[in-house]
């Protein structure tokens, strides 16, 4: 009688991909339901199309790659990354701005580079960047909350603005974006980022109804969802805390310094962490754990790296908001940066390779 | 010894003459099918199997730069096969004179004297098409496609050859820039020709088709990274075709039954 005899780890992690995947999208829940309570139908609208755009995408590609249909399809995948897609959407873009989105992210990023696992770039985010990219008309159609919306946004509303370009009453979207006072209004980070060039003070500025009562107006109330959600992934320890750690504080200490040299010309802290794409961005898309980072002390370099060029890119670049942009590049770079912060093997002394 | 040995009858001799000329014919003939053969080869490779663009990866730089319009690629690959042909030639015909110490910067000496030449003739006949190629005419001097067949095919083969092989390799690298102008302008502004008369004269206006009625200019697509998506593509089904191929070949190969000689050292 022989024993068997197996190599380490001994103590296996029984978690498998489709939980992860539904755990992530159960996550994302407080962040939509902020999204839908100020900002209407639109982005939950967009999710759908994305969603049953990449699933038939994965279904064609599967199907040309002779791989598990099933298997892959329903691992919930390419349902997460157009769920992502879906809410960094402008709510009253076109259809077809999810359906290339979508299909860009999902064949060409992730299924071109030989599917989940092997993508080096977050396929939701690279989706939005050639959406940016290529759109940029269609990728400013911001919506402005709906409390200071003129129109009635209904489902049905919203579902015609977003397949013909008109509400029911024939509103056009520009009509829509209109507010009560005839203005048309971009996201807070946007408003902030013009009025700082035409030479206002961040103080003259913050007058504007969009930032509301505290720092963005609906868009507080999103990213705290998505912060609640990032706690619970951290909590059900599903990311690792060191990445979105890191990547809040980063931009933090940037934004202070920034603060703090002149403050009429730069916006606060907490105008930084609760307006635009942050807490999504810091809780789950720069935490995907295919494109970034995988040692700790590399997930804390990524962090760090991501929160100064968001930071720079919202405040230097040509774009109101950074987060994607930075995110890629972080992508770009993990692969160096796992390089130079191998942990060390167990068993062997420090600098001993 | 063979000195000594003179030839006994004439008989002889003239049998061993009628053998030579019959083979040198034959030889001759030999000559001939080998020539058509190196032909064929080199169109083949040309166009398909080493073609600059998709197989060597030559000249990418004004290939993703300037391919944007079907008429600017057009433009520019006629202009390519003009200066690749010409270099072929000379470089062939003075192959004999060049040292072999000095002979990049020779070439290169050749190949920037066509390529003013064109882009004179370009400045002068075709205005419209030399200001939208821009820096990109001037820049065919460092294009690694003309100087590559220049090193590695016409400073070692007679001229005609040379040239035909300019010539094929031209056409591959023509190709595949109109291939990539084609996708590239249909998907990012719906046209084809567009343009057009800016290189062949006012008539060519008519070329242009509207393909598709975009709201929205797709600027991926005219944007150099959709050029290297658009070459990825290509490159990636050249070598589906050849894998096709190359499976077809096995399967025919199959039915043949060979001995095989089975040791057990091997």
């Amino acid at each position: 009688m022989a024993f068997w005899i197996a190599s380490s780890p001994h103590n296996h992690n029984q978690t498998k991909t489709p939980n992860l995947m539904r755990l992530v999208i159960y996550a994302t829940l407080p962040g939509i339901l902020a999204q839908w309570y100020f900002f209407g139908w639109g982005n939950l609208i967009h999710i759908g199309i994305a969603m049953i755009t990449a699933l038939v995408c994965e279904f064609t590609v599967l199907s040309l790659r002779k791989k598990p249909i099933a298997h892959e399809l329903l691992d919930g995948s390419a349902l997460l990354t157009a769920l992502l897609l879906g809410i960094c959407l402008p709510a009253l873009a076109p259809w077809w701005i999810s359906v290339i989105g979508t299909i860009f992210a999902i064949v060409i990023v992730k299924q071109l580079y030989g599917g989940l696992g092997h993508n080096p770039f977050n396929p939701a985010m690279a989706g939005y960047v050639m959406l940016l990219v290529s759109f940029p008309l269609q990728m400013t159609l911001w919506q402005p909350p709906l409390s200071l919306v003129a129109v009635d946004l209904n489902f049905t509303n919203t579902l015609t603005t977003i397949l013909t370009g008109f509400t029911v009453e024939g509103y056009s979207v520009e009509q829509v974006r209109n507010t009560l006072d005839g203005i048309t209004m971009a996201t807070p980070l946007d408003t902030l980022k013009t009025n700082i060039n035409q030479g206002l003070t961040v103080l003259e500025s913050l007058n504007n109804p969009v930032f509301g009562d505290n720092f963005a107006l609906g868009w507080e109330w999103i990213n705290a969802g998505f912060l609640l959600g990032g706690l619970f992934l951290i909590f059900k320890k599903a990311i690792a805390w060191q990445t979105p750690v890191s990547f809040l504080i980063s931009l933090f200490i940037c934004s202070f310094i920034g603060y703090s040299m002149s403050p009429d010309s730069s916006a606060s802290t907490m105008f930084h962490w609760f307006s635009g794409a942050t807490m999504l961005g810091a809780f789950f898309i720069l935490t995907d754990p295919v494109t970034g980072a995988t040692s700790t002390k590399g997930r804390i370099i990524v962090g760090l790296l991501a929160g100064l060029l968001v930071y720079l890119i919202r405040t230097a670049g040509g774009y109101p908001d950074g987060i994607a942009f930075a995110i890629l590049l972080c992508n770009m770079s993990a692969p160096l940066i796992d390089q130079y912060t191998r942990p060390r093997t167990y068993g062997h002394l420090k600098g001993d390779k | 010894m063979s000195n000594d040995i003179a030839p006994q009858n004439s008989k002889a001799a003239d049998i061993a003459d009628d053998l030579d000329e019959q083979e040198k014919a034959a030889e001759k003939s030999q000559a001939a099918v080998d020539l058509k053969a190196e032909y064929k080869e080199l169109a083949l490779q040309g166009l398909w199997k080493n073609n600059p663009g998709l197989v060597q990866l030559l000249g990418l730089c004004p290939l993703l730069a300037v391919t944007s319009t079907v008429t600017n690629a057009l433009g520019l690959g006629l202009a390519t096969l003009l200066v690749l042909v010409c270099s072929n030639v000379t470089v062939s015909a003075i192959r004999h004179w060049v040292p072999k110490e000095i002979r990049i910067p020779i070439f290169v000496l050749i190949i920037a004297a066509f390529v003013t030449c064109v882009q004179l003739l370009m400045n002068a006949y075709a205005y419209g098409i030399y200001q939208s190629l821009g820096i990109f005419l001037p820049l065919i001097v460092t294009n690694c496609a003309i100087i590559g067949r220049a090193e590695a095919y016409a400073s070692k083969n007679p001229v005609k050859q040379s040239a035909f092989d300019g010539l094929m390799m031209g056409l591959g690298f023509a190709i595949i820039l109109i291939i990539l102008g084609v996708i590239r302008e249909v998907l990012g502004q719906g046209t084809l020709f567009d343009g057009a008369d800016l290189l062949l004269g006012d008539w060519a206006s008519v070329l242009r088709i509207e393909v598709m009625q975009l709201d929205s200019q797709f600027l991926l697509a005219i944007l150099p990274p959709g050029a290297f998506i658009a070459m990825g593509f290509l490159i990636a089904l050249k070598n589906t075709i050849d894998s096709h191929i190359k499976a077809k070949e096995v399967a025919d190969t199959d039915l043949v039954i060979e001995r095989v000689r089975v040791n057990f050292d091997s």
